[in-house]
C-alpha cells in the first residue's frame, strides 16, 4: 500500500460510543450500521485497490436526518464521507476509519416529472438509468449515460460530474442538471437553481457538480430530460491501425458533424471483446471506430453517407452501416462489454481516464506502448474518441507480487504523458484518492491553494471527505482564508469560522 | 483619476497584490462596454485591454483560447472564417445600453456570462468555458480547467468565474469550445394566438423531437417584426434537408391550435434571432429593463401577475419557450423591484435589473436577493478569491 490517508484521530475513535448513541437518536436502529461484519460491505467503492472500515455507516432517509447528522458531525468534529451507489472508479467514497460513511441509498424516489418544463426532480439515490426508464414512455430520456448506469446513482453522478458515450453532443452531468438541494456541514440547506435556467450570482451548482463530495451533501437534484431523437444509426469502421482511425475521427468533426457517439477500440480490446462474446467485429481490424448519428431520419441518412465517404477516404478496411435497431445495438455490444471482456484476459485491470487533445492520439498511443513495455505490462485501449477521453486498461495480476505497484506506476506515467501533451488527469472518473497524488502534475501550489480555499468556504473544519482530491491536507487558517488589512479584518460584522 | 493598465499577467498580479495589501478597490475594464451592468462598483479603473490576442485556435479540436482583452468581434470573425461559432450565442448589450454594436472583449463576456436564444439547446457560456487563467483578488496567478472537451480534474472553477462580474479574479486568458455553425436555418412563425396559447405551443415544440434552437414569443407590435398579432417564433437549424423536414413535422404538430403559419427563410430568420438575442423588443423602449429567468410554464404567470398588480409595462417578450422574460417598465425609483420580486417569490426563479440609471442600480438589489445561508456562502466563496474585497466592490451587492 502506497496510499496515505489522513491518520485516524484517536480522539474521534475514543468517542465512538457517544457518536453511535447520538446517531441512533436521529435514525432508526437499522439505519445505523455499527457491526463490523455489516460495515465490511462498505469498505470500498468500485476502486477496490484500497479499503478501509468506516467508523459507522449511517443511512438516513429524510433531509431532516441528513441535516441532523451534518450538525452532529460538526458539533462532535467527526468526518463525513458521502456515498451514493459506491461505483466510483477513483475511490471518491472510500471510507475513513474515523469517519461516518453517509449512505444516500434510501433517497431513492423520483419526486416529480414535469414534461411541460422538460425536467424531473429526483432524490440522489435514484439510479441513473431509472430516470430514463421513468420517462421513456413519453419519448424522453436523461442524456448522461456512464457505463455503470444500471448501478450508479444520480447523486454520485453529480458528485463526480459523470459523463458517458454521448458527452460530445449532449454534455456531462453539469450540462444536464437544473437544480440542487444541498446540505452543508453544520446542517444548513441551500437550494441552487430550480426549474429555471442559469444561476443568480455565482454558479454554485456548477461548482458543486464534480466536487467529489467535498463541499456538501446533495439531497435533491432537478435534472433536465431530453426528447429522444427519432432516428439513430450506427457505423462500424475498421482500420488497419490506430492512426487512420484517429484521422477519420478528426475528419468527421472537421466536417462540422458532431455525432451522438464516437468511440474507438484498439486491437487488444477488439480481441478481448470477441473472445468474451463474439459480436461480429472484423478480425482484420487493428482499430475500430463506432459512430452513432442521431436526429431526424432525413438528417441521419444524409450524415451516414458523408461519414461513410470520409471513412473510405481515410482508408477504412471495413465500413458497415446499421440497417436495423438490432444491428445498431450489436455494434455497441462489444464496446459496452469492453471492461468485463478485458477483465477476463487481465485478470485484473486498472482503468485510467485521461483526456488529451484529440490530435495527439497517435503520439500518446505510441508513448503508452513504450511505457507499458518499460513496466512489463499490457494495456488495452478504449476511447471516447470524439472528445479525446482515453480509457487505457492496464492489465495486471493482483496475485503476482509487485504487480499492483507496477500497474499504479504505469498508470501514473500514462497520466503524466496525457498532461504533457496538453491534456488532463481525469475526464469523467474524478480524482478521488486514485489520482490525488498526481494533482501536482497539472496544478501548482498556488492553483491548488485556491481550490482548497474554495473548499474552506464550504467546510472550514475540513471534515467533509478529507483525504480526497488534494494531495496535502492543510488547515484553512493556514492558507490565509482570513485576510487582515492593517490590523483590522474587513467587514468585522461577518461571523468568522 | 489615474488608470492602471498592466501590460501583462505579471504586471497585473503586481497591481492586484498592491491593492490587496492596501485594500484599495479596483474596477476591471476591457472595452468598457459593460460598465452599466450590475450595481455601480467603486474604485480605480484597471484596464485589461493590453492582454490581447488569440493564443490558440485548433478548429479540428473545437477549441479556442484568447487573452481576456481580445475583442469578441475578432474572435467571432476568426471562428466564422472556419465555419464555427460560440454556440451559446452571446448577447450584444450595445443596443440595449445605448452603445454601439460589436464592442466588448472576451473577458468581459465571461464576466457577465449568460447565453442567447440557443441557450435552450446548446447551453450557456458556463457550458462552453473549458478553462481559464486569472489573477485572484489576492494577486495570485491561478489556472483552472484545461483545453480539452472533458475534464473533471479539480473543482470546476470555470463555472464560478462565468457570470461573476469580475468579483473573484481578473481573467487573463480564457478557453472555449468552438462548435460548427449550423449549415442553414429557418424560422416557423405561428401568429394570431393569445400569449398563453402561443407559449403552450412553444412548450409543445420544446418537448418535440424536432430540436428547435430558438423558441420566442413576440407580443403584437413588438420590434423587430412589429406584426399586428402575437408571433411565436421557432428556429430550426441544421442541414437544409433536415430543416425542411422538421418544419413540416412541426407544422403538423402545431396544427389545430389555430393561428397562421409563416416561414422566415435564412436571412430573415438570422436577422430576427440576432435582434432577439440583443433584446431588441425592449431595447428600443426608453424604460427600465429586467431580465427574468423562470420555469418556462411560469413565464406567462409572471407577466399576468405583474399586469394584475397594475405594473406599467412598456414592452416585454419571451424567449426560451417562456423561461426567459424581458420586461421594460415605466421608470420608477425602485425600478418596480418590490412588485417584481413578490411575483417571482411566488413562482421561483430570478430577476436581474439590466438597464436603469446608476442611482437606481445603487439603490435596489440588481441581482436576486438570496436566503441567509446562501448569501453567507456566496460571500465566503467571494472571500476565498478576494479576501479584501478589492475587485468590483459593490458590483453584486451593496455589502461586497
Amino acid at each position: 500500500m502506497t496510499l496515505l490517508m489522513p491518520a485516524p484521530e484517536p480522539e474521534i475513535l475514543s468517542r465512538r460510543d457517544e457518536l453511535l448513541a447520538r446517531l441512533r437518536a436521529i435514525l432508526p436502529a437499522q439505519s445505523v450500521i455499527a457491526d463490523e461484519t455489516a460495515r465490511r460491505a462498505y469498505d470500498c467503492d468500485a476502486f477496490t485497490m484500497y479499503r478501509a472500515l468506516p467508523l459507522v455507516v449511517a443511512l438516513p432517509e429524510t433531509v431532516a436526518q441528513v441535516q441532523a447528522i451534518m450538525a452532529l458531525a460538526q458539533e462532535m468534529n467527526v468526518k463525513i464521507v458521502p456515498r451514493g451507489a459506491g461505483t466510483s472508479l477513483s475511490g471518491g467514497s472510500m471510507p475513513l476509519e474515523d469517519g461516518i460513511l453517509l449512505g444516500l441509498s434510501k433517497f431513492n424516489r423520483i419526486l416529480e416529472i414535469d414534461y411541460e418544463n422538460r425536467c424531473a426532480r429526483v432524490q440522489p439515490g435514484v439510479q441513473n438509468l431509472a430516470i430514463s426508464k421513468a420517462v421513456e414512455a413519453e419519448g424522453f430520456y436523461y442524456a448522461p449515460d456512464p457505463s455503470s448506469q444500471i448501478a450508479c446513482s444520480i447523486g454520485g453522478n453529480v458528485a463526480e460530474n459523470a459523463g458517458g458515450v454521448h458527452c460530445l453532443k449532449y454534455g456531462l452531468t453539469t450540462n444536464n442538471i437544473l437544480g440542487l438541494e444541498v446540505v452543508l456541514m453544520g446542517g444548513e440547506i441551500v437550494r441552487l437553481g430550480g426549474k429555471h435556467l442559469d444561476s443568480e450570482l455565482y454558479d454554485l451548482m456548477g461548482l458543486m457538480t464534480g466536487s467529489e463530495g467535498l463541499l456538501g451533501v446533495v439531497t435533491e437534484i432537478t435534472v433536465r430530460i431530453l426528447r429522444k431523437p427519432p432516428a439513430a444509426r450506427g457505423l462500424l469502421l475498421g482500420f488497419s491501425s490506430v492512426e487512420p482511425g484517429a484521422r477519420c475521427v478528426g475528419a468527421i468533426i472537421s466536417r462540422g458533424i458532431i455525432p451522438g457517439g464516437l468511440e474507438m477500440m484498439d486491437k487488444a480490446t477488439i480481441d478481448a471483446v470477441e473472445r468474451f462474446q463474439p459480436c461480429g467485429y472484423p478480425d482484420d481490424a487493428a482499430a475500430l471506430v463506432i459512430v452513432e448519428l442521431d436526429g431526424t431520419a432525413a438528417e441521419v441518412d444524409l450524415l451516414v453517407g458523408v461519414v461513410e465517404q470520409i471513412a473510405r477516404a481515410e482508408g477504412a478496411t471495413t465500413t458497415k452501416v446499421s440497417t436495423s435497431e438490432a444491428e445498431r445495438l450489436q455494434f455497441w455490444a462489444g464496446r459496452k462489454n469492453a471492461f468485463p471482456a478485458v477483465s477476463c484476459i487481465g485478470p485484473d485491470y486498472l482503468c485510467m481516464d485521461g483526456t488529451i487533445p484529440r490530435g495527439k492520439l497517435p503520439e500518446v498511443l505510441t508513448g503508452m506502448e513504450a511505457l507499458a513495455r518499460e513496466h512489463g505490462l499490457r494495456v488495452a485501449n478504449v476511447f471516447h474518441a470524439g472528445d479525446g477521453n482515453l480509457h487505457p486498461l492496464i492489465l495486471y495480476d493482483a496475485s503476482i507480487d509487485g504487480d499492483i505497484a507496477r500497474a499504479e506506476a504505469l498508470g501514473a506515467d500514462i497520466l503524466r504523458l496525457c498532461v504533457a501533451v496538453g491534456g488532463v488527469l481525469t475526464g469523467e472518473h474524478g480524482v478521488g484518492v486514485e489520482k490525488r497524488d498526481l494533482m501536482g502534475e497539472m496544478f501548482n501550489e498556488v492553483d491548488l491553494a485556491q481550490q482548497m480555499r474554495v473548499k474552506c468556504a464550504f467546510d472550514p473544519a475540513g471534515r467533509l471527505n478529507p483525504g480526497k482530491v488534494f494531495p496535502t491536507l492543510r488547515r484553512c487558517a493556514e492558507m490565509g482564508a482570513m485576510h487582515v488589512v492593517a490590523g483590522a479584518m474587513p467587514f468585522p460584522d461577518l461571523p468568522r469560522f | 483619476m489615474t488608470r492602471l493598465a498592466p501590460r501583462d499577467e505579471t504586471e497585473l498580479a503586481e497591481a492586484l497584490r498592491a491593492a490587496n495589501a492596501s485594500g484599495a478597490p479596483l474596477k476591471l475594464t476591457g472595452a468598457g462596454s459593460k460598465t452599466q451592468l450590475g450595481r455601480p462598483a467603486t474604485g480605480e479603473e484597471l484596464s485589461l485591454a493590453a492582454l490581447e490576442g488569440v493564443t490558440l485556435y485548433e478548429p479540428e479540436e473545437l477549441v479556442i483560447s484568447a487573452r481576456a482583452g481580445t475583442p469578441l468581434a475578432e474572435i467571432e470573425a476568426l471562428l466564422e472564417a472556419h465555419g464555427q461559432h460560440l454556440a451559446f450565442e452571446p448577447m450584444d448589450y450595445g443596443p440595449l445600453l445605448g452603445l454601439a454594436f460589436g464592442q466588448g472583449t472576451i473577458g468581459g463576456l465571461v464576466a457577465v456570462g449568460g447565453g442567447g436564444p440557443r441557450r435552450i439547446k446548446a447551453g450557456a457560456l458556463r457550458d462552453h468555458l473549458l478553462g481559464f487563467r486569472c489573477v485572484t483578488g489576492r494577486g495570485e496567478i491561478v489556472k483552472s480547467g484545461g483545453r480539452v472537451m472533458k475534464n473533471v480534474t479539480g473543482y470546476d472553477l470555470s463555472k464560478l468565474v462565468a457570470g461573476s462580474h469580475g468579483t473573484l479574479a481578473a481573467l487573463t486568458e480564457v478557453t472555449f469550445k468552438a462548435l460548427p455553425k449550423p449549415e442553414t436555418e429557418q424560422t416557423l412563425l405561428l401568429t394570431g394566438l393569445c400569449e398563453e396559447t402561443s407559449l403552450a405551443a412553444l412548450r409543445a415544440a420544446s418537448g418535440s423531437p424536432y430540436e428547435p434552437s430558438g423558441l420566442a414569443l413576440l407580443p403584437r407590435l413588438t420590434a423587430p417584426l412589429r406584426l399586428d398579432v402575437n408571433a411565436a417564433a421557432i428556429r430550426l437549424e441544421g442541414p437544409a434537408i433536415s430543416v425542411a423536414r422538421r418544419l413540416d413535422d412541426l407544422r403538423a404538430l402545431l396544427a389545430g391550435r389555430g393561428g397562421d403559419f409563416e416561414i422566415l427563410p435564412q436571412a430573415e430568420s438570422a436577422a430576427l434571432w440576432r435582434a432577439l438575442r440583443d433584446a431588441a423588443p425592449v431595447a428600443g423602449q426608453p424604460g427600465q429593463a429586467w431580465r427574468v429567468s423562470v420555469a418556462p410554464s411560469d413565464g406567462h404567470a409572471l407577466v399576468a401577475g405583474l399586469r394584475e398588480a397594475g405594473a406599467s409595462l412598456l414592452a416585454h417578450f419571451y424567449d426560451w419557450a417562456g423561461g426567459l422574460v424581458w420586461l421594460c417598465f415605466e421608470p420608477a425609483p425602485d425600478a418596480h423591484a418590490a412588485l417584481l420580486r413578490t411575483v417571482i417569490g411566488r413562482l421561483g426563479g430570478h430577476a436581474t435589473l439590466i438597464r436603469a440609471s446608476a442611482e437606481v442600480r445603487a439603490a435596489v438589489d440588481v441581482f436576486q436577493p438570496q436566503p441567509p445561508a446562501l448569501a453567507a456562502l456566496t460571500r465566503r466563496v467571494k472571500e476565498s478569491f478576494d479576501p479584501a474585497h478589492i475587485l468590483e466592490r459593490g458590483r453584486l451587492r451593496a455589502e461586497f
